[in-house]
């Protein structure tokens, strides 16, 4: 399939309604998965379930991608999935890396940090992109798919479940049909319609604040690509602003506006402009006209739902849990959710897996979601303390951190995305032997530069879809992959994979040294990337078979 | 583990100098200073068990429980 031109206008597009032959069936359809929701989450989902062979269908309410920028930090794990998917490149292309962040308290800068990546990774810490640039891609990827099916402007009206599976009743232009699934997926966003017909709740804290955001354009100057925060500017006193970059120039301001402000007056744009050009008068940009591209108001909750498994209808995204936006942990955390929940919904599909393998989506990602809640509220209560005292230690931070490397290490205007580590899985294998550094058992797999015969590759890329066996080796020949026959239990497929001189050359030494690994040493890798199990010597036919099924929760 | 035997080396010239820092100051700027002056003090700790003992020492008003 041909990619479509960078120019296309995302926000305008408009995908067609087109009935289907189920809605004339005589009895309901059968599908083996149903995803709801065609947002991030939901398309992320799909295409990974189609690429794993299940016929996926996928139904939203609209016909159209997100409007407004909304989402816009898209960090390094969720483009390494986004890799997996086959849509990483053009995001990077398009997307936006920075690397300097400049914080102000008052009307001074107290300090500047590089967000330097660590070196030895394809992908960057993260870029800046509009939602609707991602969804974009992810769309064009998921209808080049042959088992995935988009049916817009297919509204989820009703659900039921019983012990055979789920029924959907759902409103078209054309009338309502019902249809029958395995299982559903529910990535339907914050407000999700599934999860109130199901009478369930997502519970939480809300932050009695509001924000402006507003995407601006700028005539005619030049920024230097850079993140800059304020705590309490002059031209916004005792509030916070957030500047930074995206696509196609596209600057986004967010605007603290306090509880008592009036959405509607703050969303008209004459009363936005006078906002934005107090910004860019105080870096040095005034006088240029401002196109405002789109501005919202928003409140936010950190909350998620008790369980992200109900029976055969799993919640994902937003729709299972919310975060504040400050860390960027709403879409990447959605993405991920997808990322985990893939796999597990194959195999559990086509009959590979038991039902309990379900079970630990919803464990592993309930956990990952209180960690991204802590993460966001901390950041929250940094940016807008809640109690007089909470501001003057947060004050007291700020004036440190001018000259005080250790208070920088207090500020908190949002710590950067990064994967859960997945300790307490149920499908990890115990560490029989010791090993020092990150890539413990429920660690996402660090990516190292390689080589094979010359050419440049990166370890991520070279992880089979299924369960991946990595063998550090000095030398010597690699086991046939016969050997590994038996390892795997029926429907699974086992990929080994030799970082050897001769196989893919860890000339850098990063393997060796993020995986903390000498010759013999072998880690068992997820379908999801993250670690299964690992050995320090060549581990027998029986102990990984043993992982594998520990990993697919295979008694 | 948190110290809370005698430890200063000169107790009574540290307190005058902590009530010296704080002459002429407004109770605000008073309340500024003695942030500051826990953040500079946590750092120089760094221990997180440490600190929690003597985040939870100071909240009972110096009564283990």
């Amino acid at each position: 399939m041909t990619s479509m031109s960078s120019s296309v206008d995302y926000q305008a597009l408009e995908f067609e309604y087109r009935p289907s032959p189920d809605q004339l069936a005589a009895a309901p359809a059968e599908h083996p998965v149903i995803v709801v929701g065609a947002g991030p989450v939901g398309l992320a989902l799909a295409i990974d379930l189609a690429q794993r062979g299940v016929p996926v269908l996928l139904l939203d309410n609209d016909h159209k991608l997100s409007t407004g920028s909304r989402a816009i930090c898209f960090a390094k794990r969720t483009l390494e999935i986004f890799d997996r998917l086959g849509c990483c490149e053009p995001m990077v292309d398009k997307g936006v890396s920075w690397k300097l962040g400049r914080v102000y308290f008052g009307d001074e800068e107290v300090y500047r940090f590089d967000l330097l990546p660590e070196p030895g990774h394809e992908r960057p810490a993260f870029i800046n992109l509009q939602q609707y640039y991602v969804e974009g891609y992810l769309a064009e990827r998921a209808m080049a798919l042959p088992n995935l099916e988009i049916r817009w402007k297919n509204n989820v009206t009703g659900i039921a479940q019983d012990a055979g599976g789920v029924t959907l009743n759902v409103d078209t232009p054309d009338g309502p049909y019902t249809l029958r699934a395995g299982h559903v997926a529910a990535c339907d966003g914050s407000r999700s319609p599934l999860r109130a017909m199901m009478g369930l709740e997502s519970k939480g804290r809300s932050f009695r604040d509001r924000f402006l955001i507003a995407d601006v354009r700028i005539a005619g100057v030049e920024l230097p690509c850079e993140r800059r925060f304020w705590f309490d500017p002059p031209f916004h006193p005792g509030q916070s602003v957030l500047l930074h970059k995206q696509a196609d120039d596209v600057w986004r301001i967010d605007f603290q506006l306090g509880w008592d402000a009036d959405p509607d007056e703050e969303k008209k744009p004459e009363n936005i402009a006078p906002r934005v050009r107090a910004v860019l008068d105080s870096i040095g940009a005034g006088g240029r006209a401002v196109d405002i591209v789109w501005a919202s108001v928003y409140t936010f909750a950190c909350l998620r739902m008790e369980r992200f498994r109900h029976g055969r209808v799993l919640f994902a995204g937003d729709a299972a849990h919310g975060v504040s936006p400050f860390g960027a942990r709403g879409a990447n955390s959605g993405v991920q959710d997808a990322d985990n929940l893939g796999w597990k919904l194959a195999l559990v599909s086509c009959g590979v897996a038991p039902e309990a393998l379900l079970d630990s989506y919803a464990h592993e990602r309930e956990t990952a979601a209180d960690e991204n809640i802590l993460n966001s509220t901390r950041a929250t209560d940094f940016i807008t303390p809640k109690s007089e005292i909470s501001k003057l230690f947060r004050d007291a931070v700020l004036d440190l951190s001018r000259t005080l490397p250790f208070a920088r290490k207090l500020v908190n205007s949002g710590r950067l995305s990064v994967p859960a580590t997945l300790r307490d899985s149920a499908l990890n294998s115990a560490d029989a032997d010791a090993f020092a550094g990150t890539m413990v058992p429920g660690a996402v797999a660090a990516d190292a530069p390689l080589m094979r015969r010359g050419e440049k590759t990166w370890l991520l890329r070279e992880l089979g879809a299924d369960f991946t066996l990595l063998v550090f080796r000095a030398g010597g020949d690699s086991p046939s992959p016969d050997a590994w026959a038996d390892a795997c239990p029926a429907g699974i497929d086992l990929s080994v994979r030799c970082i050897a001189p001769d196989e893919l050359a860890d000339v850098e030494g990063l393997a060796a040294q993020r995986y903390d690994a000498r010759t013999g040493a072998t880690y068992l890798v997820r379908p999801d990337q993250h670690v299964a199990a690992r050995w320090r010597r060549a581990p027998s036919v029986a102990d990984v078979r043993a992982a594998i099924e520990r990993a697919c929760a295979i008694a | 583990m948190l110290i809370t035997d005698a430890h200063l080396e000169s107790p009574d010239d540290f307190y005058e100098a902590l009530i010296d820092t704080h002459r002429d100051l407004s109770a605000a700027d008073s309340h500024a200073l003695n942030a500051r002056l826990v953040l500079l003090l946590a750092n120089h700790i760094g221990s997180l068990d440490v600190l929690r003992q003597a985040l939870a020492l100071a909240r009972s008003a110096g009564r283990p429980d």
